[in-house]
């Protein structure tokens, strides 16, 4: 079975450690010498001169190799397999990048009046209309500018809607596998939270809802593929009892990679979505943003979305509507990240029809992990899974091997973790999703390095206990790190 | 990760199925138990009431944040918090070393004699434990 496990492909040989900057260069140094101006010198206005900050004093080259170091340290998609459940950490094709950074998207200024801005301005209405086409909805809004933005976006839009229709509702229903800022957006706009337990195959079961519903009820906010990557087939029953109570229905859009193009959002009664634009569509992530967050509402909620929106006039141009009277107003200075639409436009149109078989091949690798793992890992939720599965450490625990030490094994094999210990539901939740765009020998050579682990925790558990060893810090003290963060360093040693 | 065999659950509290302690005898602390702390890891942060504060039986006293998550507490027994430990907020690590002892969380006043009832002994405790895993 292990014939073809993988040796350990890291390897510590030059990589270099650096100091903080501030402990580099020396007074007096700098990258370039500034030429003699030719022209009289003027004192600065007195009040900004004085004392500047303390900066060290450094090479051109000091500072080249310093981040040129740091990079190296790093490890993402452009590097190897990164199966980061919930979070997509697909990879993204360079054109897109080529796109986003052509000049005349880059060089527009938001402020530039819209005779002036008909390509950016036909880019976010007809980026609009693909993204709501995609999940079967009406209409749709580019300006929240995260996921948990779009969010937000999508409670205060419901809460107005309610509002406007005076119906008093207060409570938001949340199942256990909703995405771990549903409640807060739901607190955020005024609501209360109820919480669903989850049914017996990971799903939300209808005779939970009918127990909670009420004529209080405004929403149930419903992540479907949900945080288990199980799909949730009660959704059109469950929004049919929402409805017939007054009451919308919230889709996370989180995992929307599952069914791009394969699921008619309307039809399923979902009332309002969020993408995540940076996770499906061509955003490198994962490095702090920044992040795009769009929402795409049915029939109910168009009057509130936010506003200044994108319409086409008769002649074919494009300009700036404000005529929204119930509209949440607006969510973003100006008009949301443009720079993430241009990746999302692209791959969009790049893929073409093809894109649900991009959502095909995602989970079709999900399930080929799953199918090849679940002899030698607990599978809490057995049956097909969407675009990510989820495994427990409980056939580990005996050998007192968990779900950390399995992560960190992963490493010396040259693989990012997956998700560990969320979702919350599941004790010691190993999330694996490992996207559509590792091939096939990239999967099974994570697979085999998974086996091996599984293996090395029944036969040598302490080689687990003290992974990682090949990085260039072995396993961090993440208590310390937590408890007593070192956050600032002492500059005198530059002086 | 602890065994079952491996946990302390001493006889003399009483258990809630989420996992906090209280004393049935005054002083009344209220705690999480030898399983909690192992579940949860090293805890990073603990977030208690201010003394004073009346809370319902099963109502929140405050939060538990480790390096895996962030986990409310509830209250087993209504009741007035009356003390907090407040070494916790220097060294949470207390609570993982010492549940039982110097972890303690809060001490309070229970409204009703009677709110022990409902409460789990050590050994139903442990059953409790082991038949949901």
């Amino acid at each position: 079975m292990l014939d073809s496990a993988p040796e350990p492909v890291g390897a510590s040989g030059l990589i270099l450690n650096e100091p903080p900057l501030w402990e580099r260069g020396r007074k007096g140094r700098s990258a370039i010498s500034v030429p003699n101006p030719g022209v009289p010198s003027s004192p600065m206005p007195a009040d900004v001169a004085g004392d500047g900050p303390d900066w060290p004093d450094l090479s051109e080259l000091e500072v080249v190799r310093h981040y040129t170091r740091l990079s190296s340290w790093n490890f993402g998609v452009d590097t190897g397999m990164y199966p980061l459940g919930s979070c997509t950490m697909k990879y993204n094709p360079k054109v897109h990048e080529a796109v986003a950074a052509l000049p005349g998207f880059t060089r527009a200024h938001p402020l530039l009046p819209a005779e002036a801005s008909q390509g950016a301005l036909r880019l976010i209405y007809e980026t609009e209309r693909l993204l709501a086409d995609i999940v079967g909805l009406r209409e749709a809004s580019l300006q929240p500018a995260a996921g948990a933005h779009g969010e937000l976006c999508g409670m205060l839009m419901i809460a107005a809607y309610h509002r406007h229709h005076k119906t008093g509702k207060t409570k938001v229903l949340m199942p256990d596998t909703a995405h771990g800022t549903n409640p807060a957006t739901a607190a955020m706009c005024g609501f209360s939270e109820i919480k669903v337990p989850l049914g017996p195959d990971g799903r939300i079961e209808p005779s939970a809802v009918a127990a909670l519903l009420d004529d209080d009820v405004a929403a149930i906010m419903v992540t479907n593929p949900n945080t288990l990557g199980i799909f949730e087939s009660n959704l059109p029953e469950i929004s049919r009892m929402l409805h017939e109570k007054g009451a919308l229905v919230y889709g996370d859009g989180a995992n929307l990679n599952a069914v791009m193009g394969r699921v008619d959002m309307d039809k399923m009664g979902v009332d309002v979505i969020h993408y995540n634009l940076h996770k499906s569509m061509s955003t490198p992530h994962g490095g702090g943003g920044p992040g795009s967050g769009p929402v795409a509402v049915g029939e109910r909620l168009i009057p509130y979305l936010p506003g200044p929106r994108v319409v086409k006039l008769d002649d074919g141009t494009f300009a700036w509507s404000e005529d929204l009277p119930l509209s949440i107003g607006r969510l973003h200075a100006f008009h949301g990240q443009f720079g993430i639409f241009l990746r999302a436009y692209a791959y969009i149109l790049s893929l073409g029809k093809d894109l649900p078989q991009a959502s095909g091949y995602a989970v079709l690798a999900a399930n080929y992990v799953q199918e090849k793992l679940k002899g030698a890992y607990d599978l809490p939720f057995d049956g097909r899974c969407m675009h990510e599965c989820v495994f427990t450490d409980a056939k580990q625990r005996e050998f007192k091997v968990s779900t950390l030490d399995i992560a960190k094994r992963l490493i010396d094999l040259g693989y990012h973790p997956p998700t560990i210990y969320f979702p919350l539901v599941v004790n010691g939740a190993i999330m694996i999703e490992p996207t559509e765009t590792e091939s096939k020998e990239e999967l099974d050579g994570f697979i085999a390095a998974m086996l091996r682990i599984a293996q090395e925790a029944s036969g040598e558990p302490d080689v687990l206990h003290g992974a990682p060893t090949l990085t260039k810090v072995g396993r961090l003290d993440e208590t310390a790190a937590a408890r007593k963060p070192r956050l600032t360093g002492d500059m005198g040693q530059n002086a | 990760m602890k065994a079952f065999d491996e946990l302390n659950i001493p006889g003399d509290l009483k258990y809630a199925k989420d996992h906090e302690w209280i004393a049935s005898a005054d002083p009344h602390r209220v705690g999480i138990s030898d399983f909690a702390q192992d579940q949860l890891g090293d805890l990073t942060y603990v977030e208690l009431p201010e003394v004073g504060a009346d809370i319902a039986m099963g109502g929140e006293f405050g939060s538990l944040e480790s390096i895996k998550s962030v986990s409310t507490l509830f209250l087993p027994v209504a009741g007035k918090v009356i003390a907090v430990n407040e070494a916790l907020q220097d060294d949470p690590g207390l609570v993982n070393r010492d549940p039982y002892g110097d972890g303690w969380l809060v001490e309070i006043a229970p409204a009703d004699a009677g709110g022990f009832s409902g409460l789990m002994d050590a050994d139903t405790y442990l059953q409790h434990l082991k038949d949901n895993g």
